[in-house]
């Protein structure tokens, strides 16, 4: 009652009952593929949260200490700073290595996560018309996520790290004409230099986290405004979505998936190691690790390199050196195909119309069969960022192994993108064609009569609201979302949703439309106050709300 | 009524043992933390009390709650013509006798000239002052002709240098110097002598990687980074893998105390490729 009370207070201020009263209505699609796009968003919460406790320990500077902790082999060495505040976090900070660890695995599966959630809108076409401006966001998040990645284990200084930035200095001193000036620019002189570590820490804590924070910001509001797009089923259409509320069970659901993401980084932080700088050692100029590998998230990048020939040429007598092609063209056209995606897509398709139902990837073979090719080339890439792994396990030389990825690098997009093109043809036509694609329903009613489908409307006298509910084929039915405070506009509703479709007044039905356990908010707030909530037995069954 | 509140009853019971479990694993963390368990205490503890509360928010929205089944409706068109055009009115109406286009344009001039100056002061991220980057690019510290030191700061007499081993070498006074890593190493002749000491920049010409494998029965050098091979019985040319060019040579002399000297800068700037190299 204290809650109600303060809620009172509130809305009498700011008046917010009918924002929230829709809010807690939304419909999300229940679908597992929706999943990744929340699995990236509390994965970057993590980052956030774990990467607040590392930043209070690590101190961004080059300048030579004498580390003084428990890890025997370095101490009293004189290291850089950032090396020494990162081996202390390992060894001497209480529940750092926990932190670190946890702040390094939530970056791999934030990263995971974007890439599952691009390639569910890819392969079902959710980037067409209205959602281009998410997919462009997407695309710049994504790349925005590897920055942030790569600027992360920049910055330790660390052997590893100090490898990879010498990888990306050769690159970004590889472009034609701006080359040398960026690469100057950026590293505040020639490599390695003192300026490198502190730019890292700024660009990786605040600049790229908080451009992530106002396009994510800006990704969930485009959601919000436009509603989920949904596939298709009964009931569903261009003019409606289908599936849960955001409260309760979505709520639940959601924060389920938070508490899920954050108990996987801790479990992988607490046992898996990751990034062992220690082993690695400082960072000297003079010295490198073998094998060297990246995260695997760039590591496609550092597989264009293996892969690419020993090609260097001069334009107007200038050299352009060998990283430029693979290092800056390759990665730079990836990512310009991926940002014009959908405008490809609707040339191909001549398509422009607004779609607010997915596509079936079964139905659409060619871009199964192109997606499928790219993933193909990427997967070689990042094959060949292990090459002289390969080589030490098969014994074979690693000039053998480079040329079997260089010709399937060149070879198996496509034989993938035939067959997948082929798999994909003979699913689509052993399935039937269905104007209203049930899976479940077995073959023999497919050929009979639909039943017309219809909309009850009915008063509630309880709370003297207006509700009404779809009725389809086989029994099926969905209610309105949300309770109407007047008959007018829950007849505008249901047109709105099935245009079209006769609406007969009812009385309430017999049986009440949904469930819906009245308690579970609060009952939440109990468990979050008093950590065991009291027992709560036979929830009253309430309708409405 | 009858099977559905006992079926009720064994998710809730579920669910307060998920609940219960998390609130002894959160504890337990304090626990660990307080007496110093590690981080495989901390983090199974932690990751158990997450995954408590997963699992029973995830069972409660499961079996408790009304999964699917709503439907909302969806305007055609988040578009309103009228207030588009109500809206582009606001800005394309004339109000004023002044001339607001060029107003306009000159207010367009002053804020391109502001924000261009503004780009200026990125300049200080390279500080002004210091020498132009191809020529920091094209030199190292071997122009001075300093003696080699191994990166332990000894001078090298070319009895350390073997045929077994590169030994890595540095320009006396400039240890820290990113691209004057060098390596010498005595590559055998065709005849049974003791080989000539070869002097090489260590810096791979594909990407930078320091050069540090050696096989001495081929005389190759290989880069950790991308396998690139060099051969040192020819020039230190790359015979596989990315990179182009042959390392760079450092021209060395034995000076009056019998030290290995540089004589001069490489014979090409070391380390990857760029522009107007
Ligand atoms: C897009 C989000 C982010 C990604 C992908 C990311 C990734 C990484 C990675 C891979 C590392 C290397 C960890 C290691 O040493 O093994 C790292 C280090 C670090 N991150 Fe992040 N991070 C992100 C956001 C943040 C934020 C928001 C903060 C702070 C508010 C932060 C603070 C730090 C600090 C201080 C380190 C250095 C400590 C260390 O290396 O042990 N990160 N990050
Ligand atoms: S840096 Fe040596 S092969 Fe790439």
């Amino acid at each position: 009652m204290q809650l109600r009370r303060f809620y009172r207070v509130v809305d009498d201020r700011v008046g917010t009952s009918t924002v929230l009263r829709k809010a807690l209505a939304k419909v999300f699609p229940d679908h597992w593929t929706f999943m990744f796009g929340e699995i990236a968003l509390y994965s970057f919460i993590t980052l956030i949260l774990t990467g607040l406790f590392l930043t209070l320990f690590f101190v961004p500077s080059t300048a030579e200490t004498t580390y003084q902790g428990v890890y025997e082999p370095l101490a009293g060495t004189e290291i850089s700073a950032a090396f020494a505040s990162t081996v202390s976090l390992s060894f001497d900070v209480r529940a750092g290595l926990l932190f670190r660890q946890a702040h390094h695995w939530s970056a791999l599966i934030f990263i995971a996560a974007i890439v599952m959630h691009l390639l569910r809108i890819f392969f079902t076409a959710a980037y067409r018309r209205p959602r281009e401006i998410n997919w462009l966001i997407g695309v710049t998040m994504l790349a925005l996520a590897l920055l942030n990645g790569f600027t992360g284990y920049s910055m330790p200084d660390d052997l590893l790290s100090g490898t990879g930035l010498r990888i990306i200095y050769s690159v970004i001193l590889s472009i034609p004409l701006l080359g040398p000036w960026l690469a100057f620019l950026i590293f505040g002189g020639e490599f390695p230099g003192d300026a490198i570590v502190p730019r890292l820490f700024i660009t990786h804590v605040f600049l790229v986290p908080a451009a992530l924070v106002v396009l994510i910001s800006a990704h969930l509001a485009i959601v919000v405004r436009q509603k989920h797009s949904q596939f298709p089923g009964p009931g569903r259409g261009e003019s409606n979505t289908v599936g849960s509320r955001f409260w309760p069970a979505y709520t639940m659901r959601t924060i389920a998936l938070f508490a899920a993401v954050l108990a996987v980084a801790f479990a992988l932080g607490g046992v898996a190691q990751i990034n062992p700088v220690w082993i690695y050692g400082p960072y000297g100029p003079a010295q490198a690790t073998s094998p060297a590998q990246p995260d695997w998230y760039v590591a496609w990048g550092d597989g264009a390199l293996r892969l690419f020939p020993p090609v260097e040429f001069t334009v107007f007598g200038y050299l352009v050196p060998a990283p430029f092609l693979p290092g800056v063209v390759v990665g730079g056209l990836i990512f310009v195909l991926l940002y014009a995606w959908p405008f490809i897509d609707r040339r191909l398709s001549r398509d422009t119309a607004t779609h607010e139902l997915l596509q079936r990837p079964r139905d659409h073979p060619v871009r199964v069969a192109i997606g499928a090719g790219s993933l193909a080339f990427l997967a070689i890439l990042l094959i060949a960022a292990v090459d002289d792994v390969i080589a030490r396990f098969t014994h074979l030389p690693v000039v053998a192994v480079l040329w079997v990825l260089r010709v399937l690098a060149l070879l198996l997009p496509f034989v993938v993108g035939a067959v997948a093109y082929a798999i994909t043809r003979s699913v689509r036509d052993r399935s039937a064609p269905d104007p209203e694609p049930t899976a479940a329903s077995p073959p023999a009613q497919r050929g009979e009569q639909p039943e017309p489908a219809g909309i009850d409307l009915w008063h509630n006298r309880l709370n003297e609201t207006w509700r009404w509910r779809w009725r389809g084929r086989e029994g099926r039915e969905l209610i309105s979302h949300v309770a109407f405070l007047d008959r007018d506009s829950a007849v505008a509703g249901a047109q709105l949703a099935y245009p079209d479709t006769p609406i007969d007044d009812v009385t309430p039905p017999p049986t009440p439309p949904r469930p819906i356990t009245g308690r579970a908010g609060s009952a939440l707030l109990a468990i979050a106050l008093l950590a065991i909530g009291r027992r709560r037995r036979g929830n009253g069954r309430r309708t409405g709300r | 009524m009858s099977a559905e509140p006992l079926r009720q009853r064994q998710a809730g019971i579920r669910i307060r043992i998920a609940f219960i479990v998390a609130t002894l694993a959160g504890a337990a963390f304090a626990v660990c933390y307080a007496v110093d368990a590690g981080e495989q205490a901390l983090g199974l503890t932690i990751a158990l009390a997450f995954g408590s509360i997963a699992y029973g928010l995830g069972a409660w929205a499961r079996l408790l709650l009304p999964t699917g089944g709503y439907v909302q409706s969806r305007e055609p068109s988040l578009r309103r013509p009228r207030e588009e055009s109500l809206l582009i009115q606001e800005f394309t109406e004339e109000p004023s006798p002044v001339n607001r286009r060029s107003l306009l344009g000159l207010l367009g001039l002053a804020g391109t000239t502001i924000g261009a100056a503004l780009l200026f002061p990125l300049r200080s991220l390279y500080p002004p002052g210091q020498p132009a980057p191809l020529t920091e690019l094209r030199q190292t510290p071997w122009r001075f002709g300093p003696r080699l030191v191994t990166t332990d700061g000894q001078p090298v007499r070319p009895t350390m240098v073997t045929t077994e081993a590169t030994l890595t070498v540095l320009p006396e006074g400039n240890l820290e110097a990113g691209d004057a890593p060098a390596f010498v190493v005595r590559v055998p002749g065709p005849g049974q002598d003791g080989g000539t000491i070869h002097a090489y920049s260590l810096l791979c010409t594909h990407a930078g990687c320091p050069v540090a494998l050696y096989e001495s029965t081929t005389a190759r050098v290989l880069c950790p980074c991308h396998q690139s091979v060099f051969d040192l019985r020819d020039a230190a040319k790359p015979i596989a893998g990315p990179a182009a060019r042959p390392l760079p040579a450092l021209p060395i002399a034995v000076d009056a105390d019998g030290f290995l000297r540089a004589t001069g800068d490489f014979t090409s700037p070391p380390g990857p490729g760029f522009w107007g190299r």
